[in-house]
């Protein structure tokens, strides 16, 4: 009962999975939108560490460490442009969101 | 062996029930802690590997930054969360069936990969060894071949941070603020005035 790669790729693709559905899902809810993509991007860097464990590489590692600074930057970025529509527009509704020019 | 088995198979039920939490919880403060709960599993999947700088880093800058700033946000805003919930039960279905292909398919081609790919032959994780500990292995790697990209980083970083003041600052008007200019040039004769007042009729303004 060894946990091979094939464990961890398997976890990592049921994560995304799972954050596309949730993408589907709630397509009125940004809030939650932003937060299914960081599940994806966490499903990737399983799969970059799992890689990178099971070749005996370290470069795996820190493409995953590179794929958190980016996905911290896209979640401060993304939650201020939420904040300030939610200032001109009173709520959230991404359905309105093709106003948002200028 | 069995108890590493075990610990795999309880981090990666428990990562993937709050990743489906996230997506399902009525209210979006169960879902910021149901994220919370999938990136401290998946630290714990991480330290399986043996990537234990990667595990302590996802622990702290995604439980203890990001997480905590969805938190912030989702309190702050205040918002009818039940109409951003219609066609849930809608787009389930098809959201389900696009789901559960997709999985299928990711699963059976990680499958393929881990037994024929470059990693099939491989036995067991890289464990990190005295002489060469996992934050070691990776600082060899980044401060050298990676330098560059490292730095890269740091200027994304430094760009999304001014963005995000950029967006969110505001000056409303009519607000009193300290200007400290004003202050320091103000003299004895322009800060007071003395005024001779008659007896009986006092100070008219």
């Amino acid at each position: 009962m060894t946990i091979g790669l094939v464990h961890y790729l398997a976890v990592a693709a049921i994560l995304f999975t799972i954050g596309v559905f949730g993408i589907f899902v709630n397509r009125k809810n940004i809030i939650v939108i932003l937060m299914s993509i960081e599940l994806i991007l966490l499903a990737v860097n399983i799969n970059f560490v799992a890689f990178s464990a099971y070749l005996h590489n370290a470069i795996g590692q820190i493409f995953a460490m590179f794929i958190l600074t980016v996905a911290a930057a896209e979640a401060a970025v993304g939650l201020a442009i939420l904040v300030t529509f939610f200032r001109n527009r009173g709520d959230i509704a991404v359905d309105d969101a093709s106003v948002m020019k200028g | 062996m069995a108890l590493q088995a075990i610990a795999f198979y309880l981090l990666a039920a428990v990562t993937i029930a709050a990743g489906f939490g996230v997506v399902s919880a009525r209210n979006p403060v169960h879902s910021v802690l149901f994220l919370i709960l999938a990136f401290f599993s998946a630290a714990g999947l991480f330290v399986l590997m043996g990537a234990e700088f990667l595990a302590m880093l996802l622990v702290v800058v995604y439980v203890g930054a990001v997480a905590v700033l969805f938190l912030f946000v989702v309190m702050m805003l205040d918002v009818d969360f039940t109409a951003l919930r219609q066609g849930f039960a809608r787009s389930m279905p098809l959201g389900a069936a696009v789901a559960g292909i997709l999985a299928f398919e990711m699963v059976a081609v990680s499958a393929v990969v881990a037994n024929r790919g470059a990693a099939g032959g491989s036995q067991g994780p890289l464990a990190a060894t005295p002489d060469a500990p996992n934050a070691e292995a990776i600082g060899r790697v980044l401060y050298t071949d990676y330098v560059y990209i490292f730095q890269a980083a740091g200027l994304v970083l430094l760009v999304a941070m001014i963005g995000a003041i950029v967006l969110t600052l505001r000056h409303k008007p009519g607000v009193k603020r300290q200007v400290i200019a004003d202050q320091v040039a103000r003299t004895p004769e322009t800060g007071m005035r003395v005024v001779s007042i008659k007896p009986g009729e006092g100070v008219q303004e």
